[in-house]
């Protein structure tokens, strides 16, 4: 399936809106904060930016893994950032904070709510994380092996390569598009990039992977601020309307999935919308370079799209926030009034296994 | 609020502490499969699937649905994963409705399970310090003194917490699915049963559990189809709240905490319920250590405050009582964590749609399903009518 078939798109009956974003600067280790420490000012930026006070928020929604945290039920602590007192409505996605959204658009479109705050954060730095994202695998078949991330990205990467759908300098041209964009994000942990010869000389960190084809490890949260209708329009000049969005997944049986393609995200991106109008920019999330191109041929999009301006997730991989990250750095864009309509992409799982799209417009 | 929306279809597994018959993915399918035939629907008629489930440790997987994607039908469907602590499987039940109130989908799959016999539940929710005092053993050690607290509150006499532990263990006599099965119970053999974490006996506590519970939610056209198929009537959903607040604040009431009564507060005035008391029928709440069930009648305003016990004494929350709490034997016979929300939402609908069986109460019209997780810190409750709201 591909985005121009799409039949099913149909417009949700309550306009709603990103009307703030705020994120902290992502980093290899934050040593010096914990995961509440973290957020709670990003939090705050993300309310204040619309002069907005906690309590008038309609719900809470957040994204986290206990297993980054190293501790079950991890983000009942993390509550005390949003201050959740008197008592609130809330909920939390084990997820990418992009679906903790999901969850507090479809919560508003059913007239439960009219604002919602959501967050979302992770910090890799105390465990090995392709190890520890081994555990997220099939219990019986795969995690007895231990594979790590990065092996098996080199495993779809080999297979994206054998199909003739990307090339070793593509990879590496990806990878210096991104970090040199990456430039004027004051928020990314990787800016700037060595010249393609000079990536292409490196030695392979997971045969066909570079280092440079895998997105950094990094701690970071985010925090975005959603409203509906009237009070979108009283919140931001200019809101980001959601005008489509959808998620899917795939089989989790590497095995048995033809990896050079993501069903899911093209029947995402068909539902969203993507293909109805013309496309300014895209933010992809997109952890190793092959998938970067996996996903622009999943969504179908030109030449003509500004792709990643923000350096994407090879400039910085927050788990469980870089997906949130997407839709907000296309929200800025739209806010700021820098373009017109937008696509953000987030991912959950190993080997874009599960895919949301998100469309953004100005108007 | 939105579109109307139902239960459709209920199906649990059979509830023990070692499911060691079936696979993860194999638990699953066995609650899955019996929602969707419950509801005379097959797996490609469901849009969305919404999923909870505790602690992923628990398991020892990371994020499992995803391996889980294929085994419950979700592959090229939404699958949505939420984790709200131990109210999660009433939270994951209220999200797959706003699905169908949002007008996102028709037919939603939900499922909450939990496979505890992976690990020691226990010791999982015993955290080191500095994030809780020393010698907090488990949820039991975390939640006695607030229990001992209530006893003093209340001056309650010593022995309610035998009366619950009791009715709910023959209660499940009644449920085919349960996990206890206890047909030698007696008021002596719980009293006489060691102390766990004072007041809390052995005998007054949940047991940890392998089970899984789906249910399929719709809108009022396909709610109304499958009712016209299978002949049993839907329950409606009348209201929906979740309500979360910090595990520590200055003011905080550990025993009957705001959020439970705010929860609470907002699904009555969704539903219209003026008087709890008068106007529902049946409860199914998340009563993990006996004492819950007179906590939490008053937290949810059956009574004033200090009186609950005085419901549970004079069997007003038994079976033939006119206030049935948890007719299914509840969580202290059946504790698959993340499930256990979902089977207090699960079994009020049976109740409403009179499919309960043995533990059945006759003429329901309306009934609440109440989960609580945390330090009694997040709520989720429903309100379930037998007429079309």
């Amino acid at each position: 399936m591909t985005a121009a078939t799409s039949a099913s798109f149909q417009r949700a009956p309550r306009d709603v809106a990103i009307v703030s974003v705020a994120q902290s600067r992502h980093e290899r280790a934050i040593v010096d904060r914990n995961e509440v420490e973290l957020i709670q000012p990003v939090i705050q930026q993300a309310l204040e930016q619309v002069g907005v006070q906690k309590g008038e928020i309609d719900f809470t929604c957040s994204g986290s893994s206990d297993y980054l945290a190293g501790q079950a039920f991890s983000f009942v602590m993390t509550l005390d950032a949003v201050g959740a007192w008197p008592p609130i409505a809330e909920s939390h996605v084990e997820m990418d904070g992009a679906w903790a959204l999901y969850e507090a658009w479809v919560k508003i479109q059913s007239g439960h709510a009219d604002t919602a705050l959501i967050y979302s954060y992770g910090k890799s730095s105390p465990g090995d994380l392709p190890h520890v994202l081994s555990r997220q695998l099939d219990p019986y078949y795969y995690q007895p092996l231990w594979p790590d991330a990065v092996a098996l990205a080199g495993i779809q990467a080999r297979q994206m390569l054998d199909a003739g759908k990307i090339t070793p300098e593509r990879m590496a041209e990806i990878a210096f598009v991104s970090r040199e964009a990456a430039r004027t994000n004051p928020n990314a942990q990787l800016q700037g990039s060595a010249p393609v010869a000079e990536l292409l000389a490196a030695d392979y960190l997971s045969d066909p992977l570079r280092r440079h084809d895998c997105a950094p490890i990094s701690d970071g949260g985010v925090a975005v601020v959603l409203a509906a209708g009237d009070r979108a329009k009283r919140w931001a000049d200019r809101p980001a309307w959601i005008r489509g969005i959808d998620h899917r997944i795939d089989s989790h049986n590497f095995g048995a999935r033809d990896l050079t393609v993501a069903p899911s995200a093209a029947l995402a991106a068909a539902n969203a919308g993507v293909a109805f109008d013309k496309v300014d920019v895209a933010e992809l999330h997109a952890p190793f370079t092959p998938q970067h191109q996996l996903l622009v041929d999943a969504l179908g999009l030109g030449d003509d799209v500004s792709v990643n301006p923000s350096g994407g997730a090879l400039a910085a991989n927050p788990m469980m926030a870089a997906g949130l990250i997407r839709l907000g750095e296309v929200a800025n864009r739209i806010m700021s009034g820098e373009v017109d309509r937008g696509v953000a992409h987030a991912t959950s799982g190993h080997l874009l296994q599960q895919n949301l799209v998100a469309v953004l417009e100005g108007a | 609020m939105g579109n109307r929306v139902a239960v459709i279809g209920i199906g649990q597994t059979k509830h023990a502490a070692v499911r060691g018959d079936v696979s993860l993915a194999g638990l699953l399918r066995e609650a899955v499969f019996r929602a969707l035939e419950d509801a005379h629907l097959t797996i490609n008629d469901i849009d969305a699937i919404v999923i909870g489930k505790a602690p992923d440790f628990f398991e020892g997987i990371m994020m499992p649905e995803g391996f889980l994607a294929e085994a419950i039908g979700a592959v090229g469907k939404p699958l949505l994963r939420v984790h709200t602590a131990g109210s999660v499987g009433g939270s994951t039940a209220i999200v797959a409705a706003s699905h169908v109130q949002a007008g996102v989908a028709e037919r939603v799959l939900t499922i909450a399970w939990e496979q505890q016999s992976c690990s020691e539940a226990m010791w999982a929710l015993s955290f080191p310090i500095p994030f809780q005092q020393q010698l907090v053993a488990g949820a039991g050690g975390y939640f006695a003194p607030f229990i001992r607290e209530y006893m003093r509150r209340s001056n309650a006499p010593d022995d309610i917490g035998i009366l619950v532990a009791l009715k709910d263990r023959l209660n499940a006599l009644k449920n085919p699915y349960a996990h206890l099965h206890e047909p030698d119970i007696t008021y002596d053999s719980v009293k006489e049963s060691f102390m766990l974490w004072e007041p809390i006996r052995y005998s007054e506590t949940c047991p940890s559990s392998d089970g899984a519970i789906a249910m399929v939610l719709a809108g009022e056209a396909a709610a109304e189809a499958s009712a016209a198929a299978s002949g049993v009537r839907p329950a409606w959903i009348t209201g929906t709240s979740m309500r979360s607040e910090p595990a520590t604040a200055n003011g905080r009431d550990q025993v009957s905490p705001d959020a439970g009564k705010d929860c609470a507060a907002d699904v009555y005035r969704q539903a219209g319920i003026t008087n709890p008391r008068a106007e529902i029928d049946v409860v199914e709440m998340y009563v993990p250590f006996s004492w819950y069930e007179p906590m939490w009648l008053e937290n949810l305003g059956f009574c004033d405050e200090g009186e609950g016990w005085k419901l549970t004494e004079q069997g007003v929350t038994q079976l033939d009582g006119d206030l049935p709490v948890n007719c299914s034997g509840g969580v202290l016979s059946t504790n698959p964590i993340g499930a256990s929300g979902m089977l207090r939402f699960g079994e009020a609908a049976m109740q409403v749609r009179g499919t309960a069986g043995e533990h059945q109460i006759d003429g329901v019209r309306t009934a609440l399903g109440q989960a609580y997780g945390g330090a009694a810190q997040f709520f989720a409750m429903w309100t379930l009518a037998s007429e079309k709201p």
